[in-house]
């Protein structure tokens, strides 16, 4: 518990002050405390405001909920599919969604790299339809970017959803078919109820990390589609200015807080229903 | 049985290739003979030999390993104190609250923000000694930090799991507290003390964040190397060593599957 104490409170502490420092003239720290970083982050700089940052902490959030969407739609069908295996085969298919689970993030987000190159056929039909020029590759771009982020994290909800579908009450299910339910409806009410707890942990799972991702945007979207996470980096390498950098990820964390609660409440609501 | 409507199965296998088509084409142009572009041109091994000559890469290797072997030795012993002073010491019901929270929050927030906290804590710290310089010292300190707290829950669940039943017969007859932990508590949470410690090594070798905010240049890791190499451009070499990084995930995965199924 010291550990935790002396490398995770106290630093958290103490980015909580230096994000009320000053940066020095190269980049070093001085303790003349203002709110002038946080007023850098809500958009007030020396020539006025502009919505520059606000822009970047809000597509954060936007990227985060549509990679989130994406990835629960994707991994229903999934993790009904797998559900329906065979014992044995059902654990080879498991294993299967667990491995990009684990393999390193950098390799599986330049691996899109190859995907969207200008040589194979979905840059070939981008550059058809007139979207990218000819011979170029189908990245930097938002469209890379989701695409990076919901294979990134598609098997955080498809795991926690599968841990769901399979302890699914079948019967429930066949009984509102046999009572003639649409399919929205046999979806809505006997399906989505029950998996909601894994689906949580897995929207909880996706939301919060692709917030402050910065591996996929980095290397997907360029520096015309940046995200927090890239900003963080960004003041705390090239630019070197570590005050406005704990700022912003004082930001992030009170917006993760914020979402978490929020949805800790939607949810609670859910379960009356 | 079961079985699931073709659009279900189409579309999960369509999620499937999602996940399988990048990597699969990194593997495939690993072993592709040309240099540049996307062409193919043959196969060959090549790219995995000339790994092997790289001395960069060589080190990068043994600093990823160095850097998961300490941290996972010290956030497992570390992990599994915390895991029993939490879980049998009778904490008021306030610090136990806190303590919960403490240990949830590098599990929940983006790693991005613990890597930020650690880089300015390191500059402090830097003003008192040159131990915190970035490098794999600190590297370490910051792996080990995340590790404790996934070592600690995994070791946690264990000991709800087994219960108090059987330790309470050992203090009934006569047993020690040194003796009940080396005899009795250990051994039975020794099934998820190994959990974590396999989670906390994986968690080590696959994370890029923290490594990136804390390394300096001395103290390249694999994610790190690969990383760089990228934004300069790819190379087939890289897919080679990619591939072994995969591949070596698999492994560990289908290993720790085996042991924890028994």
């Amino acid at each position: 518990m010291l550990w935790l104490m002396v490398f995770l409170v106290l630093p958290g502490l103490v980015l909580v002050v230096v994000s009320f420092a000053t940066r020095g003239a190269y980049g070093q720290l001085e303790w003349d405390f203002t709110i002038e970083n946080y007023k850098r982050l809500m958009g007030f700089s020396l020539f006025g405001w502009t919505a520059d940052y606000i822009v970047i902490v809000l597509r954060s959030v936007w990227v985060a909920f549509v990679t989130t969407a994406l990835s629960v739609i994707l991994s229903y069908p999934l993790a009904f599919f797998i559900c329906a295996r065979p014992e044995r085969s059902r654990y080879l298919w498991l294993t299967l969604v667990i491995i990009p689970f684990w393999t390193n993030m950098v390799i599986r987000t330049y691996a899109w790299f190859l995907i969207l190159a200008p040589e194979l056929p979905l840059a070939k039909l981008a550059s058809y339809f007139g979207v990218i020029p000819s011979g170029n590759p189908l990245y930097p771009n938002a469209f890379a970017v989701y695409l990076g982020m919901v294979s990134m994290f598609l098997p955080f909800v498809a795991l926690p959803l599968y841990s769901s579908v399979e302890r699914l009450d079948w019967a429930l299910v066949e009984a509102a078919q046999d009572l003639y339910a649409s399919k929205v409806r046999v979806f809505m009410q006997a399906i989505l109820p029950q998996t909601l707890p894994g689906l949580s942990v897995g929207i909880i799972l996706t939301f919060v990390p692709a917030m402050g991702m910065f591996v996929v945007p980095d290397l997907l979207g360029g520096a015309k589609y940046m995200l927090v996470g890239n900003l963080i980096q960004q003041q705390f390498g090239a630019s070197r200015d570590w005050p406005f950098g704990a700022a912003i990820s004082i930001g992030l964390m009170i917006l993760t807080m914020v979402s978490l609660q929020l949805y800790r409440r939607r949810s609670k609501e859910i379960e009356f229903v | 049985m079961k079985r699931s409507h073709p659009v279900i199965t189409a579309l999960a296998m369509f999620t499937m290739g999602f996940l399988y088509l990048p990597l699969l084409a990194v593997a495939v142009f690993s072993v592709n003979a040309t240099r540049y572009g996307l062409v193919w041109r043959g196969f060959t091994f090549d790219w995995y030999v000339k790994l092997v000559h790289n001395e960069f890469i060589l080190e990068a290797a043994w600093n990823t390993l160095v850097l998961a072997v300490v941290s996972t030795i010290v956030a497992t012993i570390l992990g599994t104190v915390l895991a029993i002073g939490m879980d049998r010491f009778p904490w008021g019901r306030k610090t136990n609250t806190f303590l919960d929270l403490v240990l949830h929050i590098p599990v929940v927030i983006p790693d991005i923000i613990l890597a930020a906290a650690l880089v300015v804590a390191f500059g402090l710290l830097r003003v008192t000694s040159s131990l915190f310089e970035p490098g794999l010292f600190n590297m370490i300190i910051g792996h080990i930090t995340f590790q404790i707290s996934f070592v600690a829950l995994v070791v946690r669940s264990r000991l709800v799991s087994i219960g108090r039943d059987v330790e309470e017969a050992a203090r009934d007859l006569f047993a020690s507290t040194p003796y009940l932990l080396r005899r009795v508590t250990i051994p039975l949470l020794l099934p998820g003390i190994v959990a974590g410690a396999m989670l906390a090594f994986t968690l080590s070798l696959d994370d890029f964040v923290i490594s990136f905010f804390t390394a300096g240049p001395e103290s390249i890791t694999l994610p790190l190397f690969i990383f760089a190499a990228v934004r300069r451009g790819v190379t087939p070499q890289i897919h080679a060593l990619s591939t072994l990084v995969v591949l070596i995930t698999v492994i560990m995965i289908v290993g720790m599957e085996r042991f924890t199924r028994k």
